[in-house]
């Protein structure tokens, strides 16, 4: 039977398992235009791979090789203006740690050892997956008893694996996690504090491989835990600030 | 998604983009335009598909869209720079010319489905996807448009013509 010509341009492509390609090349053999042409496409894709596969190997020109970079440098310049912040109020956070030290190191803590916890998690890294965001997030604002929000971090790589509840202190706490592309893992412990508290600055803090960027917004007190170098953690810290301050 | 991952596939996108546009300029707009785009829209990218057809899918929009704009000013249309200047005596790059002026007399979408399988090595249904059009499209563009590099290049008649019938 005679393939088809679809068959021998897959044929010329090497698309066509073993049995297929036997019955084109015993078609080829007493085919002789056929043979020809099909020997032709593959000429063709020879001829374009030498013409074309040395620009795989030429240097990336740097206009190109600057866009993804150009994208980070705003993070980077708004985290600076943040830092900035931070040293202005930076006395009220100092002024809160001397006042209540236990309370908040004792949050940073929790939060350091919830991560190290869930975070390794292959199989039930959370309770509810982001694909139920929205069921997510109700659950969560409704058993710590504050409107929460998931931020969005996907401008820094990091996608909302989903979120569980915890005890904590003073309370449930939610825990929402995030994994980049490569299944590096955040998680942002929020929880409701006990008492009323001043709002404070970034405070940072490293619980073994942990860092955390922790901070009291109104009632709510944040950590945000990764292992990752302090400064893009708080390049990270800086973007959830935002959003839940828009 | 990071933006590192896209940033991974610019070897390959320059490439198909210099094949497409022809001289290595206009290719590396097209690549720029379309990392840009890919990088202001990664959230729309479904996590575990092929990354590589969605950046060919975006670039194929760039590239319709300036053929459109072109088309809207024709002056910029025909670029006299366009093919690099090639010694005569240089016999390989000689044919490396002639291929890159066979390519740029092929209608652009022959040549997107020509080069996508034959150079990028994408399936026809991945070409389908990445092109926006069914896959017996896909088909048509690749039989027309090898039929046509073949006579171009070889200056003999693709299909044996006319089988004079007695």
């Amino acid at each position: 039977m005679k393939p088809s010509d679809n068959e021998l341009h897959a044929y010329a492509d090497d698309h066509l398992d073993a049995e297929s390609r036997r019955v084109v090349e015993a078609h080829l053999a007493q085919a002789p235009e056929d043979a020809a042409r099909v020997a032709a496409y593959r000429e063709q894709n020879a001829a374009l791979h030498a013409a074309f596969d040395p620009v795989l190997d030429e240097p990336v020109p740097d206009r190109l090789r600057h866009i993804s970079a150009r994208r980070r440098a705003g993070p980077v310049a708004v985290a600076a203006g943040w830092l900035a912040l931070g040293a202005v109020i930076g006395w009220l956070a100092n002024a809160l740690l001397t006042d209540r030290p236990h309370a908040l190191m004792s949050f940073s803590r929790q939060a350091a050892l919830a991560h190290a916890v869930y975070s390794p998690e292959v199989r039930h890294p959370v309770e509810v997956g982001a694909a139920e965001q929205e069921h997510l997030v109700n659950w969560l604002s409704k058993r710590v008893g504050a409107k929460l929000r998931a931020p969005v971090l996907t401008a820094e790589g990091y996608e909302l694996v989903g979120g569980r509840l915890l005890p904590g202190e003073s309370g449930a706490v939610a825990q929402f996690m995030y994994q980049d592309s490569k299944g590096k893992r955040l998680t942002l412990y929020v929880s409701r504090l006990a008492g009323r508290q001043r709002d404070t600055a970034f405070v940072f803090s490293q619980e073994d491989k942990v860092s955390v960027f922790y901070w009291i917004d109104g009632a709510l007190g944040y950590a945000l835990s990764g292992e990752l170098p302090k400064a893009d953690l708080l390049n990270i810290a800086t973007t959830v600030y935002k959003q839940l301050n828009p | 998604m990071n933006p590192e991952r896209i940033a991974e596939h610019i070897p390959r996108l320059r490439r198909y983009a210099r094949a497409l546009a022809g001289d290595a300029h206009a290719a590396d707009d097209l690549v720029q335009d379309t990392v840009e785009r890919a990088i202001n829209k990664r959230h729309l990218w479904r996590p575990g598909s092929d990354l590589r057809a969605w950046l060919f899918a975006i670039m194929h929009n760039v590239f319709v869209n300036q053929l459109r704009s072109r088309q809207a000013h024709p002056e910029d249309a025909l670029d006299e720079d366009a093919l690099p200047a090639v010694a005569p005596t240089d016999g390989a790059r000689l044919e490396i010319r002639d291929l890159q002026t066979a390519l740029a007399l092929l209608p652009p979408e022959q040549r997107e489905v020509v080069l996508l399988v034959g150079l990028e090595q994408l399936t026809y249904a991945e070409a389908s996807h990445a092109l926006g059009i069914p896959i017996g499209t896909v088909m048509s563009r690749l039989f027309r448009g090898r039929e046509r590099l073949r006579l171009l290049v070889t200056g003999a008649p693709a299909v044996p013509a006319l089988k004079i019938v007695k």
